[in-house]
């Protein structure tokens, strides 16, 4: 009898157990693995929504390679995330380092550096397309008061990247706070023994601090790469792709194929290039971290 | 202010052992170290503030004042009207209403089912549940583009377009596996004990989770709504394919009709804007403990 009370409670922790995820079960079979194979099937398919979907077979994979704005997408989206990454990890790390200096007002500097990483991006890109104002934008006004040249911004194809990365640059807050966090959990005692050693500050920045560091580090930069190969909402709002396809990023090709051009095929096509491209960079840098991140306790 | 500090509150420049070093032999040197310590904050506190106070402060000039050389940063007179000609403009509070009941239905179902889940995946046994968990973590890296086209597809199908119901529903199923993820290492760090005493007394699982286990994870309930708040307040890409008619816009959405190179009244597209950057300020600055707690979970206890 007992026996049975057991495998009764046993059964009951099972269904309760599988009607706890089901939410996430569900939800996973409706917005994760079925858009996944619909997202297979569209891309060897022409279909734009009104018309009767027509099998063509590999062309949309052909045309990847055949069609120039997909090149200059994936080319301005490497241009973007390669120089808006690591300088978005040291600006960050630089100021989660001063912000942990032992100051005045420290926290009130903490919550300036902070406060425009929660700006929606969409105000963001109010602002910004006025302060980019080759005439009368904040900008320019600055750099006439420092008696620099003038720039025109997110109006020319030369410095149009350049400035989205400033742009990028003024969000930092989040990565920042997760330094900071970071910092504040290595042991004092290691740079004290590295004081008594006779190292000058560069030298515990670079046994003690980057180190113990390194797991931030590489997390900061998994998720800084993924989310900036989908730069989308500032690009789409202040130049539309422009000048001159300057600025014309994966997703909003991706996103005037299909939303634009009813292009279904060919998007999922793009969506699944997208995809392995960042796959591929994500399982890189896992791989690579092997050879510079240091995990206490030795687990790898 | 609630930002960590750190335990010893120090570090190498001006730890004990520099500072008694320094003091002890160079006393200017230490004090010049201190001035640009100063300088440094200052100027790179300005340039992070600088884009921000300027655009509170157009919002509040009149049209003059916006184009003046050198910049003008009090207002004078204080043009409140902006706000008022802003809403003449544009159904900025209709748009507002919309954002506000998308952003709490898309808080309570993460919060909700991400607790749930969570529970599920870290307090009962059941076949399948760790390939069940990998799975869950994989798709952790999965961007949101790949499912974007069959996703739009699907609540065309279901004849979902131009309502909240695509922004809404999907938010009651899982909340978000980075969600779950988070609960989840919470519920961990919570002793079986627990629930186990529960369970004697006769508490069934839906209990143990509601009323034992859900409010011990309270921290980390709030930071996932903060962040909720903040991701869908802020959303532009899905509204934009979602919603297409005046009235059911969302305010990221609206405010697009704000920017506009050949229209020169940048003072009413301001005020425009603050009608979505408000809120967030002020959550911010109530939640601020929150807010930065919740960066540092995502941040640490993901890696």
């Amino acid at each position: 009898m007992a026996k049975t009370q057991l495998s009764n409670l046993r059964r009951q922790e099972m269904i309760d157990g599988y009607l706890f995820i089901a939410p996430w079960l569900i939800g996973f079979v409706l917005w994760v693995a079925g858009p996944m194979i619909a997202s297979i099937i569209l891309a060897f398919m022409e279909w734009d929504l009104f018309s009767p979907p027509k099998w063509v077979g590999i062309q949309n994979f052909e045309q990847l390679f055949t069609t120039r704005l997909v090149g200059i997408s994936l080319w301005n989206t490497a241009y973007y995330t390669f120089i808006s990454v690591p300088l978005s990890l040291m600006v960050a790390l630089g100021s989660a380092m001063l912000l942990t200096m032992q100051i005045r007002f420290q926290s009130l500097f903490r919550t300036f550096f902070y406060l425009p990483s929660v700006m929606p991006a969409v105000a963001s890109a109010v602002l910004w397309f006025w302060v980019f104002n080759p005439e009368v934008g904040l900008a320019n006004q600055l750099l006439r008061m420092l008696g620099l040249p003038e720039s025109q911004w997110i109006w020319a194809p030369e410095t149009a990247k350049p400035s989205f990365i400033l742009m990028s640059l003024w969000g930092v807050g989040n990565t920042m706070v997760i330094f900071l966090a970071g910092l504040q959990g290595i042991p004092r005692s290691l740079y004290d023994a590295a004081e008594i050693d006779g190292a000058n500050w560069w030298h515990s920045f670079r046994a003690v601090t980057l180190p113990m560091l390194s797991p931030v580090i590489l997390f900061n930069l998994v998720l800084g790469i993924i989310g900036s190969f989908q730069v989308f909402t500032s690009a789409y709002l202040l130049t539309n792709g422009g000048p001159q396809h300057a600025t014309l990023f994966v997703v909003l090709y991706l996103y005037r194929l299909g939303f634009e051009q009813f292009r279904m095929g060919f998007a999922s096509a793009l969506a699944w290039l997208l995809f392995l491209i960042i796959l591929v960079f994500t399982l890189l840098q896992l791989r690579l971290s092997d050879a510079w991140v240091y995990y206490e306790g030795g687990e790898t | 202010m609630a930002i960590p500090t750190s335990k010893s509150g120090s570090n190498v420049l001006t730890g004990p052992v520099a500072r008694r070093h320094v003091r002890a032999r160079r006393p200017l040197r230490r004090y010049l170290v201190r001035t640009v310590q100063y300088v440094v904050m200052v100027v790179l506190s300005a340039i992070f503030m600088i884009p921000l106070i300027w655009m509170i402060s157009s919002s509040l000039k009149t049209q003059g004042q916006v184009f003046a050389y050198p910049p003008v940063w009090i207002p004078d007179p204080i043009q409140w009207s902006n706000y008022a000609e802003a809403l003449r403009r544009a159904p900025l509070l209709r748009w507002l209403m919309n954002t506000a009941t998308i952003t709490a239905f898309a808080i309570t179902g993460n919060v909700l089912t991400s607790s749930m889940v969570a529970f599920g995946f870290a307090r009962l046994r059941f076949p399948g549940r760790g390939p069940l968990f990998i799975l869950l973590l994989s798709t952790m890296m999965l961007p949101d583009v790949v499912t974007l086209i069959p996703r739009f597809i699907l609540f065309r199908w279901l004849g979902w377009l131009d309502t909240f119901l695509p922004l809404i529903v999907p938010p009651f199923f899982g909340g978000g596996p980075f969600n779950i993820f988070l609960v989840r290492q919470f519920y961990l760090t919570i002793p079986r004990d627990f629930d186990e005493a529960a369970r004697i007394d006769g508490a069934s699982n839906w209990q143990i989770w509601w009323l034992i286990l859900a409010p011990l994870t309270k921290p980390v309930l709030i930071a996932i709504g903060i962040f909720s708040f903040v991701h869908h307040w802020n959303d532009f890409l899905l509204p934009l394919i979602y919603l297409f008619s005046e009235r059911n816009k969302t305010l990221a959405l609206g405010l697009r009709a704000f920017i506009n190179p050949s229209d020169a009244s940048w003072h009413i597209s301001m005020a425009a804007s603050m009608f979505l950057v408000v809120p967030i300020l002020v959550l911010f600055f109530f939640g601020q403990r929150y807010f930065i707690r919740g960066v540092v979970m995502t941040g640490i206890q993901g890696r």
